[in-house]
């Protein structure tokens, strides 16, 4: 220890010293930010498994204008999500699930708004991004619902699709999704799908939750009496989370 | 810094008076880290029974294959057979329970929770953890948990018995086995609440190490124990989240039709509906986190042991940075070994090889860990307390079983032991019996701070020589039987012509076994009759330098009266040259000990001098 307590302990006093917070963050924002890295484990091992799974199967092989669906390979997630409210027929490739991704990134602006205005100790701009934050919420878990049924609800024609059941080839015509049976694809697509939109979309919804009790808080004024906004802060830092890991999945489902 | 100490001083003035609250938010509801490690403390003994018992029934199963048990049915009900066998998919479930219950309840929760949560605020000079609120809620997490688990052993189907790294298709499919019934659904449940419990935990205590250590704690002077706990919480924050995800997958395979591991099944000459999964995947999923969790059972344990063996030889711990790097090193390595539980998975021989490489070159700090406590007890002044003999004892089991690390380790020997006598052997030394002696090391060593009584020795010494010769007799045999062949999970040999050789020894491991198991009696009467009737312990009874023996006898909420005391040097200066007493504590300045500073200590007075006059600035305004 003689010689190598000169280079760590110095005679200087270090940050790390003790006493106070080495990274100047109370200890509510550092645990925020350590359950964060927890769940992007979590992601990153669903994200995975999907890359793994979806490596085992089948691409496309074809040219991209004669695309049909079938359970031979993994389909073109253009292909899948190219319906639009509305605008039945249309083939409008990732437009929903791009206004939905705009949505939600729009939903972290204003709630970097809302701590910003929190910084400043101004009640009625914080009341206000967070009332913003909680409607973008709101409005993609409501596209996200949208985007189910009608990935439940399936094409018009269907698809036909054969099936190995006990030893003979069966054909049937598949109307959409559900986890055991998928029009589109392979069933580990659906699977995939319902499961980590599904994972991601409960992590919305928690996120909008904790939203809301922030914005009933706030409009209470308890933050004023508390003399800091710092749950605003912290609950923001959930909230970027939560968008973030949108853009792998979006990146992962609908993108690659 | 003035500002900084003032704050200090007015939070301690705030925790001067005691709290006092009726039974059950004392006992029951407490948010404070005492208690909530004693509530860790007792569940996992009571763990720690259950799952013994569960072990010496499998036992008896496999060293008498041929006796009749029907004595048990008042125990077992009809998982003994008309014959008065033990029911073999009974059988499984035991295996199964006990692995569980061990290695997730007694040597994560009972030993992690327990010690992370009594000594992270006591070592570091902390009143509380930085939330009480969550630590109480982890720990009820952990006890709901462990409520779903309990009564699982007790439903008509038996409880999960697909072995306890729960591999799919047999834990996926009810058809299965019976155990992958209803009893699955609730280990799976059991696990999400124990993964609550053990992120809850986790953030509580890295948020504390990190931001509440006390004036002059910096990390080069916290004792090994946090750092252990520190890293373990780490490990356990990035492995347990991957444990959710495959257990989620899991639950949607088993109960809404997905086919995320499930792909090419036939049962009963029918095929299955699920296509496209991957069973190989859980066990990727699995291992990410099941080796890691070796680590966040075992580091714990050598943290506990580097404190014991330093203050019982009276001697720095040899190489502390070194001790502090190769724990860094370990956990890093824990991440990217997980595949070595795989060889025979069917993977590329050569991504084999890539994990044979990073699994042995663990051996390398784990050697250095070895050497260094063996250099600490070098010409130390020994004191052979029963602390102090199951430090050395884990020393031993870590060195006997990680020998055997080395040879499993190795893909192409692997081939061949794998799943075998000799796996169980190996990781019944260098894990479960060593981690469960940093247990018993710990539990022995602060128990004088937990309840403010001395543990009896001399039962401690017969508790101490029965399970450590018991351990030896219960699993270096077992390394024999696997060599000859002899695979794990197996109801019965009697059939096999191969695998009958051996009834000699493993009716010998079946009585040592029910033996150790009934060497623990002598512990929990120890434990129990100390709590109420043990002689009246000192503040600091081992002469110890750490935080906590500064506390009074029991320490009360806030564990300090007044202020928290600040550090000045490290927790291992043990027989100082020059030294009156053979320790100096962490919180005497360098000031008050001009005999024994090193040149460079005396030149740390000066910033102790600094800090002085501060203190008589706050001790003036508290006297206005």
């Amino acid at each position: 220890m003689s010689t190598t307590t000169q280079t760590i302990d110095g005679p200087k006093r270090s940050i790390w010293d003790g006493g106070q917070s080495p990274f100047k963050a109370s200890y509510g924002k550092l645990m925020m930010w350590f359950f964060l890295l927890s769940d992007a484990f979590t992601f990153s091992a669903l994200l995975i498994t999907y890359g793994m799974v979806r490596s085992a199967h089948k691409a496309y092989p074809g040219d991209m204008a004669d695309f049909t669906f079938s359970n031979e390979y993994w389909p073109v997630p253009e292909k899948v999500f190219n319906a639009v409210p509305f605008l039945h027929g249309y083939d409008l490739p990732l437009v929903f699930v791009g206004i939905m991704t705009f949505i939600l990134i729009m939903s972290s602006v204003t709630m970097v708004l809302g701590v910003e205005a929190g910084h400043r100790m101004d009640r009625k701009a914080v009341e206000k991004w967070m009332l913003w934050t909680i409607i973008g919420g709101l409005v993609f878990l409501g596209c996200q619902a949208w985007e189910w049924t009608h990935y439940i609800v399936g094409t018009d024609s269907g698809t036909a699709m054969k099936f190995l059941v006990n030893g003979s080839w069966v054909e049937k015509t598949i109307f959409g999704a559900n986890l055991s049976v998928n029009q589109y694809g392979p069933t580990d697509f659906a699977d995939f799908f319902f499961f980590i939109t599904g994972f991601h979309g409960t992590h919305v919804f928690s996120g909008v939750v904790l939203n809301f009790l922030i914005y009933y808080n706030t409009i209470k004024g308890v933050y004023d009496k508390r003399g800091s906004y710092e749950m605003v802060e912290k609950v923001g830092l959930y909230w970027h989370f939560v968008d973030l890991v949108w853009v792998f999945v979006f990146t992962f489902f609908y993108l690659v | 810094m003035a500002t900084a100490d003032i704050h200090i001083t007015e939070g301690g003035h705030d925790h001067d008076h005691d709290h006092h609250g009726n039974f059950w938010t004392t006992y029951v509801f407490s948010t404070d880290h005492k208690m909530i490690a004693k509530q860790y403390l007792l569940t996992g003994i009571f763990w720690a029974l259950i799952g013994g018992t569960l072990s010496v029934i499998f036992r008896l199963q496999l060293g008498f294959p041929d006796a009749d048990i029907s004595w048990l049915e008042p125990l077992l009900g009809k998982w003994i057979t008309e014959q008065g066998k033990l029911d073999p998919e009974f059988y499984l479930a035991l295996v199964t329970m006990h692995g569980t219950i061990m290695v997730f309840f007694v040597l994560t929760a009972g030993l992690s929770g327990t010690f992370s949560n009594f000594l992270i605020p006591l070592q570091i000079g902390a009143r509380d953890m930085a939330s009480g609120f969550m630590n109480m809620l982890s720990y009820w997490a952990f006890f709901l948990s462990s409520v779903v688990m309990f009564i699982s052993l007790f439903i008509e189907t038996g409880p999960a018995s697909g072995g306890w790294v729960i591999y799919p298709p047999l834990s996926a499919l009810p058809q299965a086995v019976s155990g992958s019934g209803l009893g699955m659904t609730l280990w799976l449940v059991a696990m999400a609440l124990f993964i609550v419990s053990q992120l809850l935990g986790g953030v509580n205590y890295i948020a504390t190490v990190i931001n509440m250590r006390t004036h002059g704690m910096s990390f080069s002077k916290l004792p090994l124990t946090i750092w252990a706990f520190f890293l373990t919480a780490v490990i356990g924050l990035l492995s347990f989240p991957v444990l959710l995800s495959a257990a989620l997958l899991l639950i949607f395979d088993r109960s809404f039709g997905t086919s995320f591991y499930l792909s090419d099944i036939y049962i009963g000459g029918e095929a299955l509906p699920n296509q496209g999964g991957s069973p190989v995947l859980f066990q990727h999923l699995f291992w990410f986190l099941g080796h890691p969790e070796v680590y966040i059972v075992l580091l714990p344990a050598l943290g506990i042991t580097s404190e014991v063996v330093a203050t019982n030889s009276r001697k720095p711990i040899f190489g502390y940075k070194a001790m502090v790097g190769s724990m860094l090193f370990i956990a890093i390595l824990s991440f990217v070994v997980w595949a070595h539980h795989m060889f025979v998975s069917g993977m590329n021989p050569f991504l084999g090889s890539v994990f044979m490489l990073l699994t042995l070159i663990i051996a390398v700090p784990s050697a250095v860990k070895v050497f260094n406590y063996l250099t600490t007890l070098w010409r130390g002044n020994l004191r052979f307390t029963p602390a102090m003999l199951f430090a050395i004892g884990l020393v031993s089991f870590f060195i006997s079983g990680g020998l055997t690390g080395i040879f499993l380790g190795n893909s192409a020997i692997d081939i061949q032991l794998h799943d075998t006598y000799f796996v169980v052997a190996h990781f019944h030394l260098v894990m479960g019996s060593a981690s469960f002696f940093g247990m018993m090391c710990g539990i022995y060593h602060w128990f004088p701070k937990m309840f403010g009584r001395m543990m009896d020795n001399r039962l401690g010494y017969i508790h101490f020589w029965l399970t450590f010769a018991g351990v030896y007799m219960v699993f270096f045999p077992m390394h024999y039987i696997g060599i000859a062949g002899y695979p794990r999970r197996y109801y019965s040999f009697t059939n096999f012509d191969t695998l009958n050789s051996f009834s000699d020894l493993n009716m010998f491991v079946s009585i040592a076994a029910i033996i150790t198991f009934s060497a623990q009696v002598i512990f929990i009467f120890n434990f129990f009759h100390s709590i109420w009737r043990g002689r009246k312990a000192t503040a600091n009874p081992w002469e110890s330098n750490t935080l906590e023996w500064t506390t009074p006898v029991v320490p009360g909420h806030g564990n300090w009266p007044g202020e928290i005391p600040k550090v000045y040097r490290w927790p291992y200066d043990y027989s100082k040259p020059g030294s009156k007493e053979d320790f100096i504590p962490q919180h005497i300045p360098f000031s008050m000990t001009p005999e024994s500073n090193l040149p460079h200590e005396n030149e740390m007075i000066k910033l102790e001098k600094e800090e002085g006059v501060n203190v008589v600035v706050v001790d003036d305004r508290k006297g206005h």
